[in-house]
């Protein structure tokens, strides 16, 4: 069985997403660190559904359904934040500080 | 040889996984990130998930990596320049919640979920190989159809608000004037 080995598995992909999103500052590839994060989820999802039946593949559906719309609106963001700052690096977006 | 496959495409992930988050350029990261995707998606069949793994390559590695590469190569940000990385403060807290954190999820997965796993129990309705056995009576889809279409026919329907929505949102948020 699978199982262990998959969920290990999981948690390590998840942990260098974690890791991405605090390493980086250019926002496209700290978003693709999100995505990352989000396949290290579905993974267990789908180890797990071995055992406690198909919902879990579902779920993973439904998973992938908002990733997809949130990397629709996510790039659209960026697109507006560059068209603003010329950038995007995060670094760049400090209009918030006094 | 399932273990074999499963362990070689494991290593394929971790270490295109690794590529993706220290590589300088963005182009590079998508495409170490498609790596992932596709081994993630191996995996998904060793695991029983067929469809899903299909899924996977075309949504993940078809649609959402191709927006991401558009994006990229609109904003012309595949060049050569200074690194995005944090200094080297910012590196160490990286290291250090990236390890706490598979720790944290190691202790989890040993004690909560592994626990009576490969057996039938309260937590685990299925025995072991049923989920294979299902989907050979059943079809690859036929398994994911019925609670898809029965159980969780309203979050279904929800979904399809939400594409509508994010579509709206990514027109109004991405063009100039409205």
């Amino acid at each position: 069985m699978l199982l262990g080995p998959a969920l290990g598995l999981s948690a390590v992909l998840f942990a260098i997403g974690v890791g991405g999103v605090l390493l980086r500052r250019n926002a496209i590839v700290i978003f693709m660190c999100v995505e990352l994060m989000l396949n290290a989820v579905n993974l267990s999802f789908i180890a797990l559904a071995q055992q406690i039946g198909p919902e879990g593949q579902v779920i993973v559906f439904f998973v992938m359904a908002v990733a997809a719309a949130e990397a629709a609106v996510g790039l659209a963001v960026i697109l507006a934040v560059y068209r603003h700052q010329e950038s995007v690096n995060l670094q760049d977006l400090n209009l918030l500080r006094g | 040889m399932i273990p074999l496959f499963f362990w070689s495409f494991a290593g394929l992930a971790v270490l295109a996984a690794l590529l993706c988050v220290t590589r300088k350029s963005a182009v590079a990261s998508a495409l170490w990130l498609v790596v992932t995707m596709f081994s993630l998606a191996a995996i998904y069949v060793l695991l029983d998930a067929q469809f899903i793994a299909a899924i996977q390559i075309l949504v993940y590695a078809g649609a959402i990596m191709v927006l991401f590469l558009f994006v990229i190569m609109l904003l012309n940000l595949g060049q050569r320049g200074p690194t995005d990385m944090r200094g080297w403060v910012g590196r160490g807290v990286a290291l250090l919640m990236g390890a706490g954190l598979v720790l944290q999820l190691g202790v989890i997965a040993r004690l909560v979920l592994a626990e009576g796993f490969g057996r039938q129990t309260a937590a685990y309705p299925l025995p072991v190989g049923e989920l294979a056995r299902l989907q050979q009576a059943r079809g690859a889809i036929g398994m994911l159809a019925d609670p898809l279409f029965r159980q969780y026919l309203i979050p279904f329907e929800v979904t399809s608000v939400l594409l509508l929505a994010a579509i709206v949102g990514a027109v109004v948020l991405a063009k100039r004037k409205i």
